[in-house]
């Protein structure tokens, strides 16, 4: 993103029906928000016991992040503030539920009934006074204190984000861990301008399982796309407040079902997809 | 908007306390069907405030409901009660009224499915 869009306009100025289409329709902006959501999930190391959990996305747009999270079988509520944007999201017949509100407000949800929260390409916005009536650190405030809410006990939130300056990072990173969330940052390719990409994992409450701070594992993600060198991108976490246990999460791969729907939903799409056969989301030998 | 959102809602506004459920004001409901899935509902039936439900299911005309949940362990094996829990909760859309919030009687208008939820400045 060369422009900044949230220094233009206010979101739910900006996102208007023009944009939210445009957006929409960008398949480079597609790609790249399902890829980051993809990420996202991954960093919110859910069970893998196949039972769908029940998760927030937060400015959730016109659902190009929320899709991956039905693609990966869960439940979801979008919240977003650009009425365009969720009309995109209506019209696009997207899955999860959708609401119309300010994540600087702070979210009106009961207590410890989410099981984990994702936010792609939004909290940056948080950190602009759009109104005199706005004061970001208490909107920093209201909304990570209602997340941490929100959310059962040993759940995360991982947001990807685009800060401006480190300041700005660290700004919203402190007011994570004031409203409780333990956990850190995540940056893969760090050395890469282009490619870097942040993301603040936070932890609720007691945490069952340590901060993911693997490389990604080659060939365990089978998007079969320009396989430009994922597999060298760098990861570090910088754990800002327990220590970590090192542990790796055992990725065991996402099973032919899980293959099967996504071939299924792509074809809906009206994509051209290999027939399914015996081969099929087959384990493949390991590559040496 | 479905139930599984309804049950989780709170006004937000500030100074409230009687901030959860939201009443339920339908002017157009419909249903879409969904892939019946016992481990998530088992999941959820934990989290779930059951009189809100069964409250929130009869203002959109769906009265099947019992009472009172059964017991988890129960649960298991009541296929029936299981196949209703899933049709209140993920199977009917509020898509045209309003939620309204018991104590102070703000509307929260829901149009096209998506409840309006963002507060007034003298709200927050
Ligand atoms: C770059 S888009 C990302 C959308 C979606 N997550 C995706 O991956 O395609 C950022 C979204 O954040 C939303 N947003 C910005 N500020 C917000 C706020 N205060 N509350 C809720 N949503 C907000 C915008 O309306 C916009 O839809």
């Amino acid at each position: 993103m060369s422009s900044r869009p949230e220094f233009l306009a206010p979101p739910e100025i900006f996102y208007d029906d023009s944009e939210a289409r445009k957006y929409t329709s960008s398949s480079r902006i597609v790609e790249i928000q399902a890829r980051l959501s993809e990420r996202a999930l991954e960093l919110l190391a859910l069970p893998e016991d196949d039972v769908p959990r029940f998760l927030l996305d937060i400015g959730c747009g016109s659902g190009l992040s929320g899709e991956t999270i039905s693609e990966n079988g869960h439940q979801w509520i979008g919240l977003d503030i650009s009425a365009s944007m969720l009309n995109v999201a209506v019209e696009r017949e997207v899955e999860g539920d959708l609401l119309l509100g300010d994540m600087g407000q702070g979210l009106g949800i009961r207590p410890g009934v989410i099981d984990g929260a994702i936010s792609i390409s939004a909290v940056q916005w948080l950190c602009n006074a759009d109104k005199s009536s706005h004061e970001p650190r208490l909107r920093l405030k209201a909304f990570f204190g209602s997340l941490y809410r929100c959310l059962s006990r040993g759940a995360r939130a991982v947001f990807q984000v685009y800060p401006e300056s480190i300041a700005q990072r660290e700004l919203i990173l402190r007011h994570a861990l004031q409203a409780g969330f333990g956990g850190g940052l995540v940056v893969d390719y760090p050395h890469s301008t282009k490619k870097r990409k942040e993301f603040l994992v936070l932890t609720c409450g007691s945490v069952p399982t340590s901060i993911n701070d693997g490389h990604k594992e080659s060939g365990s993600d089978d998007d079969d796309d320009d396989s430009e060198d994922e597999e060298n991108g760098m990861v570090c976490v910088s754990d800002r407040n327990r220590p970590r246990k090192k542990q790796r999460t055992n990725k065991k791969g996402k099973g032919r079902e899980w293959v099967l729907r996504k071939k299924e939903q792509s074809r809906r799409k009206g994509n051209d997809v290999p027939a399914d056969s015996k081969y099929t989301a087959r384990k493949r030998k390991s590559r040496f | 908007m479905r139930l599984i959102v309804h049950n989780m809602l709170t006004c937000n506004i500030k100074g409230v306390i009687n901030k959860f459920p939201l009443r339920i004001e339908a002017e157009k409901v419909i249903k879409k069907e969904v892939d019946f899935n016992p481990d998530f509902l088992r999941h959820m039936l934990a989290k779930i405030e059951w009189k809100a439900l069964v409250d929130g299911a009869r203002s959109m005309g769906y009265t099947e409901l019992p009472d009172h949940a059964p017991d988890t362990e129960r649960v298991e094996s009541d296929e029936s009660f299981l196949k209703k829990f899933h049709h209140a909760l993920l199977e009917l859309h509020l898509e045209e009224g309003s939620l309204v919030c018991q104590e102070t009687g703000r509307k929260f208008p829901v149009d096209k499915g998506v409840p309006n939820m963002v507060l007034r400045e003298d709200e927050v």
